[in-house]
């Protein structure tokens, strides 16, 4: 007698969010990127339907960042010129999107004025043609300022800017919505003020349900990986059981939380026992994004071309078709 | 738990005279109303005194499909016209209801599995409602097997296990409990299970508190859905904190406006 394997049937699936736009739909970029779809758990595809492979972006600062020393040679002289950064990101290592992090707004780091900012992302969105990501400097009464200049200034581009959180969502989430732009929600490793936040964000306006990614904070390898895992695990199950103020795609910062672990950082010198230190920074930022393909997460943002590399390859081989 | 609203009942007053002159109006306010608190179904019942049940059931369906998109419950004793409602709704109905007796069973099945419905089957038969748990659960497990024969599944079926009011036969609460529990029991997939809520209160004082609690003990025991009161505030509220409780629902600060809202 044939045996029947089991398969989960799931009631719902996460929502679909495109980033970017084309000319025809009022933006300036070459393609668009949908994010999200999924109707089974991470690559499981003979149980649903993954319909968008995840996607990698890089990481750009509007200042020169004190990264690790090993990044030099590969960003070195485009470290004081975005647009620069990000089109070398793009043509020649890869990235499928550009994150620009606007440190230079932080009022102890420059304190570049909103006007400042805006005309950095534009300079960003002319030097390159895919969809763009833009996060601000992590002091929330600074964001509050440049949010919307800059949502203005690339109306029309579909941009996803962040990031919202529980007790200050409402700043980023009436830029976006003023310029059809999406919103990146982030919680601190907690599924309930996922949830919530999801929730404010979309009393604010129903139409931006459809404009959430969820940046549940991923931690890197060592660093509490994973609780993450966890959180995305519950999120991603509500979202497939059909709560639909969870059903949206995820974002991870990898790269930033990779790059900030002593791991990454201490020479062979100080630990000979580890190793190189590239080498091992690389093995630690892909390792780190290998675990939240697993868990569900759509976007990395990513740093280490080496390492975006490993990842892209570890998506292709995921997306292989197991059904059966 | 999936709430099926109760109010559009031809036994309240407002929906008997709206049947009466064929007002709409009533009628699609409440279609409305219970939508907006969460109800899952809305139960359509031309109440006891109307006089042309088909021609009353058709219209109400019609102007109710016209104010909600929410499926319907056809809730009637007579079959030609839930017969006559099914074959007007937009979206596959739930028929209300069916005893564990023949021939009530073979003409309600058949038009189930004609027009995709899910049915309520009560534990009860010409004797009457048992008092204990195992007769409950027998007529129960008569009622999945004679579904099963018209290729129904049991998870297309609500098993009510009656529930008579607590001032009147106190005893009865406890078997109903056990009851839901065993129903479970009863077949792969498990028959669903729902209640008429307001049954239990019946004749008694702080009816809502007495609903309500009877909501989440039943809740704990399995209980999937109940026809009752979706503009009871605090009712919707009990069923969305036993929800987190129960581990249904993934818990935020909103969670009672988003157990209200999850139909939409």
């Amino acid at each position: 007698m044939a045996v029947e394997i089991l398969k989960e049937k799931y009631r719902s699936k996460v929502g679909e969010v495109v980033l970017g736009a084309t000319k025809d739909e009022g933006g300036t970029r070459s393609h668009t990127i949908t994010i999200g779809g999924e109707s089974a758990l991470p690559f499981l595809h003979f149980e649903g339907e993954i319909p968008n492979r995840p996607v990698v972006a890089m990481e750009i600062w509007d200042i020169t960042p004190e990264w690790n020393p090993c990044f030099e040679q590969y960003f070195g002289d485009v470290y004081n010129d975005p647009a620069a950064w990000a089109k070398k990101c793009v043509d020649e290592y890869g990235a499928e999107l550009i994150q620009i992090r606007l440190k230079g707004a932080d009022p102890d780091l420059g304190d570049a004025s909103p006007e400042d900012c805006a005309a950095t992302v534009k300079k960003v969105l002319e030097a390159v043609e895919v969809p763009l990501i833009v996060i601000g400097c992590g002091k929330s009464e600074k964001d509050a300022k440049i949010y919307a200049p800059i949502a203005e200034a690339a109306a029309g581009e579909n941009l996803l800017m962040g990031v919202a959180e529980l007790e200050d969502y409402k700043p980023v989430t009436s830029a976006c919505m003023a310029n059809n732009h999406n919103v990146i929600a982030q919680s601190p490793i907690d599924i309930n003020i996922c949830k919530q936040l999801n929730i404010l964000i979309s009393e604010m306006s129903p139409a931006m349900t459809s404009r959430i990614v969820i940046d549940p904070t991923v931690a890197a390898l060592g660093y509490g990986i994973e609780y993450s895992y966890s959180i995305m695990e519950r999120a991603r199950n509500g979202a497939l059981q059909g709560d639909k103020m969870l059903a949206m795609p995820m974002i991870g910062n990898a790269g930033f939380e990779a790059w900030r672990v002593k791991e990454s950082n201490i020479s062979e010198d100080e630990q000979p026992g580890w190793g190189e230190q590239e080498e091992r920074g690389i093995l630690w930022e892909a390792t780190t994004a290998m675990a939240y393909l697993q868990s569900g997460i759509d976007l990395l943002v990513m740093r280490h071309p080496e390492a975006l590399k490993v990842i892209k390859n570890n998506i292709e081989d995921l997306m292989k078709d197991n059904s059966y | 738990m999936i709430i099926i609203g109760e109010r559009i009942n031809g036994m309240f007053k407002d929906i008997a005279q709206a049947l009466k002159d064929r007002n709409p109006e009533p009628v699609q306010e409440w279609a409305r109303k219970q939508e907006q608190n969460g109800a899952h179904y809305l139960d359509i019942n031309v109440g006891p005194s109307s006089t042309e049940p088909v021609e009353a059931m058709k219209w109400l369906v019609e102007v109710t499909q016209e104010a909600s998109d929410l499926p319907l419950c056809l809730d009637s004793t007579k079959y030609d016209a839930i017969e006559e409602g099914l074959k007007i709704c937009k979206q596959p109905a739930m028929i209300n209801s069916v005893p564990a007796e023949m021939p009530k069973m073979e003409r309600v099945f058949a038009m189930a599995a004609e027009h995709n419905a899910e049915v309520i089957g009560l534990a009860m038969n010409e004797e009457g409602i048992p008092k204990d748990a195992d007769s409950r659960v027998g007529l129960a497990a008569e009622l999945v097997a004679t579904a099963d024969a018209f290729g129904i599944s049991p998870d297309m079926l609500y098993i009510d296990p009656l529930v008579l009011p607590c001032n009147v036969a106190q005893d009865h609460g406890p078997e109903v409990m056990r009851t839901l529990r065993e129903i479970k029991l009863i077949s792969d997939p498990a028959p669903k299970t729902t209640v008429g809520l307001s049954n239990v209160s019946q004749g008694t004082k702080n009816r809502e508190l007495i609903n309500r609690t009877f909501a989440v003990m039943a809740m704990a025991n399995g209980l999937d859905s109940a026809i009752a009161d979706a503009d009871d505030d605090e009712l919707m509220a009990a069923v969305a904190a036993a929800r987190i409780i129960l581990d249904m629902d993934i818990y935020c600060d909103s969670f009672v406006d988003v157990f209200k809202q999850r139909n939409r």
